[in-house]
């Protein structure tokens, strides 16, 4: 029996050629599914990978309390400030000053809110990961900036040594930074002192970063500032922060991408349908023949089933290869409606995505041979071998 | 047309393919009309913009906010013939999820300057007189099922009142409706006086852009140039374009959507297209000796391609014509779902007329090489077959 099986599927895999122009529709319209798909959720992939690798464990954000869940929103007074630079558990603070500015995209020469962060020198202690990669820091005290790789690839004069205008003055930018590839990227960064008096904010900021004595533990410090009546504050854990940010737009992301494939799937599965009817019966003789040469009806249906998934594989692979050598790594940058700014990212197709994508494949190349296996088995074989 | 019933049983004697043809175009026309709708979604608020408004926005960046008294003086600018300041509110209803946008502004101006807002003289008066009054969008107001007295609460989260509360409740005073129904940013409006009043000191006075009606829209240009010139050198610059370009720009900042779905639908389309043409060919092939007999009959070479083109013609719109409707019927279902996230989404005559003409165009494409080979065909070798 195995031996039939083998011989029969081989058999057919080796006559496939010869209906090269009707199996083209499984491995395109499987392709164009598996293409769709994986680029999709690479890029709702890229996008949360991007805002995750921004926190880490040890961190933590400290923003106005109530429903603000945004550095642009919150506002936080100086002596709310320096209350939480003196709490137990906290190692380190830097006071920041979020702020956005208009500046054109390259890709559209048309502003795009771009996040400007004036911070203290802690905030350097504080992330680790970003390190001047070109030029220098800038000098507390100067209108000078430094900025993230994302921000100087992404928006039109950004660029080292370039100066741009901010608030009717005039900014150099003095270093480009990279940050392990997170949001931070994305950013323009300036001394704290200089932003409170450029954006007219006084002593106040928008926001804390703390790093804590002991990672992810930040309840205690929510508890002293609750019982604090002169305190309206909210920590978070920094992962957490760019978690619930990610959120949104990457649910939206994956469920459009598996939306949209799932209409596409129905229609490829249909038109493979309808390739295999065609293949069972420009073969109707030949396995009549083999049927009454003594092949049983399984070896017949297995061979049907090996040639559509064999077509959705080659289609699978197809468009896997597409969305890898098309997207994979490409940037593109978007307004972050957590953040109310641009976050660059990068397509990022992983080996999960991949095995989703050729899943997919194998399903649809299933459910499209085995009907038409079904009907080959079944066929009459003396009114088969007439030809009728 | 005396042919149609011929065309009919041929395309449905082997009834199988047709259908499994048939499925896959509707699924792809489906898809086009999701997928256009949901682009439409967010290129609307750059179609519906009046083309006699311009909007005044802060020079460096939308969140920085303008002081009020700025109104004053563009309104004296020449070409000027009315001017009103909105505010971005933020906030939330009940949950995130329940997107809409919020302004705070001068009842009376805004529908002045608005005037495809349609709204009861009586209830914008009422809007006008009561200071914590609200009106929202009938549609809105439907989906939350608000009556006309209800309270409306709002949870602040870029103004907070003076009293240290971020709670803001409105009484909902009135609903308006937007004349051709095309606005897809409708918004629900309150009154700026309260708000300005109860909002925290320090931020009192603080607008977020204003909107100006121009005499002569041909001249936004420069109207726009003068408007910035009164402000340039105030610490508070100004950056002013027409309402279609601002909305366009802010559109823009999600990246392009358009391009996005686009690119989507070719997908789609070249995978259809090739096999629709596949199964046309086919059908052809098996019908050869028939078109023989046919011409034997007397029936012309033209008419023959004729019947084969209308046949893949037919097919393809019956296809499209399924699919449009069903996206439609699917937006329906899922539109309320679906506007949390992206604003109002709706099927418009724009998308459906034109998935019917690409329906109609892709059976022209599918069906004309074998119409083109059934023209062609020589009688005495094809029944010679």
């Amino acid at each position: 029996m195995l031996a039939q099986i083998f011989q029969i599927s081989l058999l057919n895999l080796r006559n496939l050629p010869q209906r090269l122009g009707s199996s083209s529709v499984i491995v395109v319209g499987i392709g164009g599914v598996v293409a769709v798909l994986v680029a999709i959720l690479a890029m709702a992939a890229g996008f949360s990978a991007t805002l995750n690798r921004s926190g880490a464990p040890d961190r933590a954000i400290v923003l106005r309390g109530g429903s603000s869940s945004a550095e642009l929103s919150s506002t936080i007074d100086n002596q709310s400030r320096q209350f939480v630079g003196t709490l137990d558990g906290v190692r380190l603070s830097s006071g920041e000053l979020y702020t956005v500015a208009d500046i054109p995209k390259r890709a559209t020469l048309l502003p795009s809110n771009v996040v400007i962060r004036g911070v203290e020198q802690s905030a350097f202690e504080i992330r680790p990961e970003v390190r001047i990669i070109e030029g220098r820091n800038f000098n507390p005290g100067r209108n000078e900036l430094i900025a993230g790789r994302a921000a100087s690839e992404q928006f039109v004069g950004i660029d080292l040594g370039a100066s741009v205008e901010l608030r009717q003055s005039e900014w150099e930018i003095v270093g480009i930074f990279e940050a392990d590839g997170s949001a931070y990227e994305s950013e323009l960064w300036t001394d704290l002192a200089i932003a409170q008096s450029a954006f007219r904010r006084f002593n106040t900021i928008s926001s804390m970063r703390l790093q804590l004595e002991q990672p992810g533990v930040t309840d205690p410090l929510q508890e002293a500032f609750d019982i604090n009546p002169s305190i309206d504050l909210a920590v978070t854990s920094e992962e957490e922060f760019f978690r619930s940010q990610s959120q949104f737009l990457t649910t939206l992301i994956t469920g459009f991408g598996y939306g949209v494939a799932l209409i596409m799937a129905v229609g490829a599965m249909f038109a493979a349908l309808n390739t295999m009817y065609a293949a069972v019966s420009t073969r109707t003789v030949e396995i009549a023949t083999l049927r009454a040469l003594g092949f049983g009806a399984t070896p017949v249906v297995v061979s049907v089933l090996a040639e559509a998934v064999a077509l959705a594989l080659i289609g699978g692979l197809l468009g896997a290869a597409v969305a890898w050598f098309g997207f994979n790594g490409y940037t593109v940058s978007t307004l972050n409606q957590g953040s109310f700014s641009q976050v660059a990212f990068d397509f990022a197709v992983s080996p999960d995505i991949l095995v989703t994508g050729i899943v997919w494949a194998l399903s649809l190349g299933l459910a499209g041979g085995l009907f038409p296996a079904l009907q080959a088995a079944r066929m009459p074989i003396t009114r088969a071998l007439r030809g009728d | 047309m005396k042919s149609f019933p011929l065309i009919w049983s041929n395309l449905f004697r082997r009834r199988v393919r047709t259908f499994l043809t048939l499925f896959s175009i509707i699924a792809a026309f489906l898809l086009f009309g999701l997928l256009r709708s949901i682009a439409g979604a967010f290129e609307m608020g750059v179609n519906v913009a009046g083309v006699d408004r311009l909007m005044v926005s802060p020079k460096y960046s939308m969140v920085d906010g303008l002081p009020i008294s700025h109104l004053a003086q563009i309104e004296a600018v020449e070409g000027v013939a009315g001017a009103t300041h909105m505010t971005w509110f933020g906030g939330t209803y009940q949950n995130p999820t329940n997107f809409f946008p919020k302004f705070p502004v001068q009842p009376r101006v805004y529908f002045d300057l608005y005037s495809e807002y349609i709204i009861d003289p009586l209830q914008l008066d009422a809007f006008e007189r009561i200071r914590t009054a609200a009106v929202a969008p009938a549609d809105l107001a439907e989906e939350y099922g608000w009556q006309i007295g209800d309270r409306i609460p709002i949870e602040g989260d870029i103004w907070l009142r003076g009293d240290g509360s971020d709670l803001w409740e409105f009484e909902l005073v009135g609903t308006y409706t937007v004349r051709d129904d095309e606005s897809t940013f409708a918004s629900f409006l309150f009154n700026y006086d309260y708000f300005d009043e109860a909002r925290i000191p320090e931020t009192q006075g603080i607008v977020s852009n204003f909107v100006v009606r121009v005499t002569d829209p041909d001249q936004a240009g420069e109207i726009s140039a003068r408007i910035d010139a009164q402000f340039e050198n105030s610490i508070n610059p100004t950056r002013t374009a027409t309402e279609e370009e601002s909305n366009r720009q802010f559109a823009a900042q999600v990246g392009d959507i358009g391009l996005i779905m686009n690119s989507i639908l070719s997908a789609v389309f070249f995978t259809i297209l090739l096999l629709t043409a596949n199964t046309m060919t086919q059908a052809l092939r098996e019908r050869i000796p028939e078109l023989a007999v046919l011409k034997t009959l007397g029936f012309t070479d033209r008419r023959v391609a004729l019947l084969v083109l209308l046949e893949s013609v037919l097919l393809c719109g019956l296809g499209g014509a399924v699919g449009i409707a069903l996206s439609g019927f699917a937006l329906q279902a899922l539109g309320p779902e679906l506007e949390g996230f992206l604003g109002q989404i709706e099927m418009t005559a724009a998308t459906t007329l034109s998935g019917v003409g690409i329906a109609l165009l892709l059976g022209v494409i599918v069906g004309l090489n074998p119409a083109l080979s059934a023209r062609r065909l020589q009688v005495v070798e094809a029944l010679r077959k």
